[in-house]
């Protein structure tokens, strides 16, 4: 505290002309100190910082943006199942069996449906973001909707892919 | 200018237009595969194999993989740069990640070599 005291000093000190109402303020412990030229000294607390994560949603303009980062991410994974398929079923005869048998399980069936899905993503978002590039959706209001346009979007091709697929 | 056109350096443009030039390539193979599928009622051993035997699906998957590496290059280096801080880790994740997207260029070559 003994800066404290030093600081209200000093503002007074200051001071010579009187005309200054605030003199000083500092920052300590997330609140101002105001020093005003007649003594009187005022702690101002900050807002309070809302850090309830439960309570904050990301406006759908911030969810199409990491959602196209995530399905390119993932996509880039997939690839890795998807050029096995395509090599083991071109192999033989046999391969191609083996590839087709595969997709009669719940397992591969289910890895299929969420490459199909997160492709589509990462293609209707990445069409939406070449409008962007052309100027449109660069509002608040057009980028809002065409985000959730797009997540309405791909819901459904979601589920026909996976009426398609099952 | 002349200095970065006469080096191998990336810049700004480049990446922005390459990102979207291999985007369509690859949204187009998307479709084009995806399309097949839904056309095509049975597919045998024989059709799949004369799928990529045809020249035209040859160069197309090649140029698909290709677009694949370059647009990878690209995407997942801007979310490295965005997410991994330490310049070390960084450099090693985008080593390895680009070396992957290499393999699959690579087997890509080879099926269809063997086609």
């Amino acid at each position: 505290m003994w800066n404290l005291a030093r600081l209200r000093h000093r503002a007074l000190r200051n001071n010579l002309d009187g005309s200054a109402k605030v003199c000083l303020a500092g920052y300590n412990n997330n609140s101002w100190t105001l020093y005003e030229s007649d003594g009187q000294v005022t702690v101002k607390k900050q807002r309070p910082v809302n850090l309830d994560l439960s309570t904050i949603q990301m406006p759908a303009t911030a969810k199409a943006s990491i959602l196209h980062r995530v399905t390119g991410v993932a996509l880039f994974f997939a690839l890795t199942f998807v050029i096995w398929a395509w090599s083991e079923s071109l192999s033989s005869p046999q391969g191609f069996e083996f590839v087709k048998g595969l997709f009669t399980g719940f397992i591969a069936k289910f890895i299929a449906w969420g490459t199909v899905t997160v492709l589509s993503y990462h293609i209707i978002a990445g069409i939406r973001h070449m409008f962007m590039d052309m100027g449109y959706f660069e509002e608040l209001e057009s980028g809002n909707g065409s985000a959730k346009f797009i997540l309405v979007l791909w819901a459904i091709v979601a589920v026909a892919a996976g009426v398609w697929i099952w | 200018m002349v200095v970065n056109q006469a080096t191998l350096k990336r810049d700004g443009v480049q990446d922005f237009v390459s990102l979207r030039a291999t985007a369509l390539v690859l949204a187009s193979y998307a479709l084009f595969i995806i399309g097949y599928f839904i056309t095509t009622p049975e597919v045998t051993f024989e059709a799949w194999q004369g799928l990529f035997s045809n020249l035209f699906v040859k160069v197309f998957t090649f140029a698909a993989l290709v677009c694949m590496m370059i647009h990878t290059r690209i995407g997942l280096w801007q979310v490295l740069t965005d997410y991994i801080k330490n310049a070390k880790l960084r450099a090693i994740l985008g080593f390895l990640l680009n070396l992957l997207a290499f393999v699959y260029v690579a087997v890509g070559v080879f099926v269809l070599w063997g086609v």
